[in-house]
């Protein structure tokens, strides 16, 4: 048995791609991350119509809306949504240059992907920053 | 040689360009919203420590309602179409699609229209 030429060439075949053990691209996850955080912001998009109602309706319920923002929950929410919005604005710009033509190449398309990633990531937690340090007192603090 | 079919030479209708419609509607709103959502970023971050009437009243101003106003309903267009894209690739039920896309626009009515009541009763006051 232990002459047998077949058994460890067997064991050594490639295994043809799958889910579970496939390596993903960094292109793949852009692209799944693109869906999502449309996805997300789609639903997000109740809590500004929430937002505008409560605005144009007065203190009582203005009060409850601003309250269910400044709590860590809300703070939470308002952070994945901002990301959200910036990912998909970037990764979207992405998307439109590829729809012109540009920047379809691999080396360039993963290049653009790490950049989309790591803008998104920059500019939402700054911004987000910006209005905490706003929040607390900006210059005056 | 021609690849029509005898039907089709004789209607002699061409190509209704129908079927690219989803796609340009979506790259165009995907365009419009580029400086509108950007706008629309730092007008919030511009709202932190702003009075309720200071807020109320940013959007009072006719530009400031308008440009809300063009985000919403950019945003809403963009939003179906997008959502139709996903619910059309993932759900293959016919069925489940069909429920999935009605409930996609009904919600898409119900916060174009919530944010655009809310818009006008601010301009109003």
């Amino acid at each position: 048995m232990a002459d047998n030429p077949q058994s460890p060439s067997v064991r050594n075949r490639p295994l043809s791609p799958h889910l579970g053990i496939y390596k993903w691209p960094i292109t793949m996850v852009t692209s799944i991350t693109h869906r999502a955080t449309g996805v997300a912001i789609s639903a997000g998009m109740i809590l500004l119509a929430w937002g505008l109602i409560a605005l144009a309706s007065g203190p009582e319920m203005y009060q409850p809306f601003v309250a269910s923002i400044v709590n860590p929950i809300g703070l939470v929410v308002l952070f994945g949504f901002l990301w959200s919005l910036v990912y998909h604005f970037l990764n979207g710009i992405r998307h439109l240059a590829w729809d012109l033509g540009y920047g379809f190449a691999v080396p360039t398309a993963n290049r653009t992907a790490v950049l989309v990633i790591a803008l998104s990531a920059l500019i939402s937690v700054g911004v987000f920053g910006y209005g905490w340090w706003i929040l607390h007192g900006g210059l005056h603090a | 040689m021609s690849l029509e079919t005898p039907l089709h030479r004789v209607q002699g209708l061409g190509s209704a360009h129908a079927g690219v419609r989803h796609f340009w509607r979506e790259r165009v709103t995907a365009v419009a919203l580029i400086p509108l959502s950007a706008w629309f970023v730092v007008s919030v971050l511009l709202f932190v420590g702003k009075t309720e009437a200071e807020i109320a009243g940013f959007f009072q101003h006719p530009w400031n309602g308008l440009l809300m106003g063009l985000f919403v309903l950019v945003s809403c267009v963009h939003m179906m179409l997008g959502l139709q894209v996903v619910i059309d690739d993932y759900v293959h039920h016919p069925g489940q699609r069909i429920v999935l896309l009605l409930v996609t626009r009904a919600y898409t009515w119900l916060v174009g229209g919530l944010c655009l009541v809310a818009l006008l009763r601010l301009a109003v006051v």
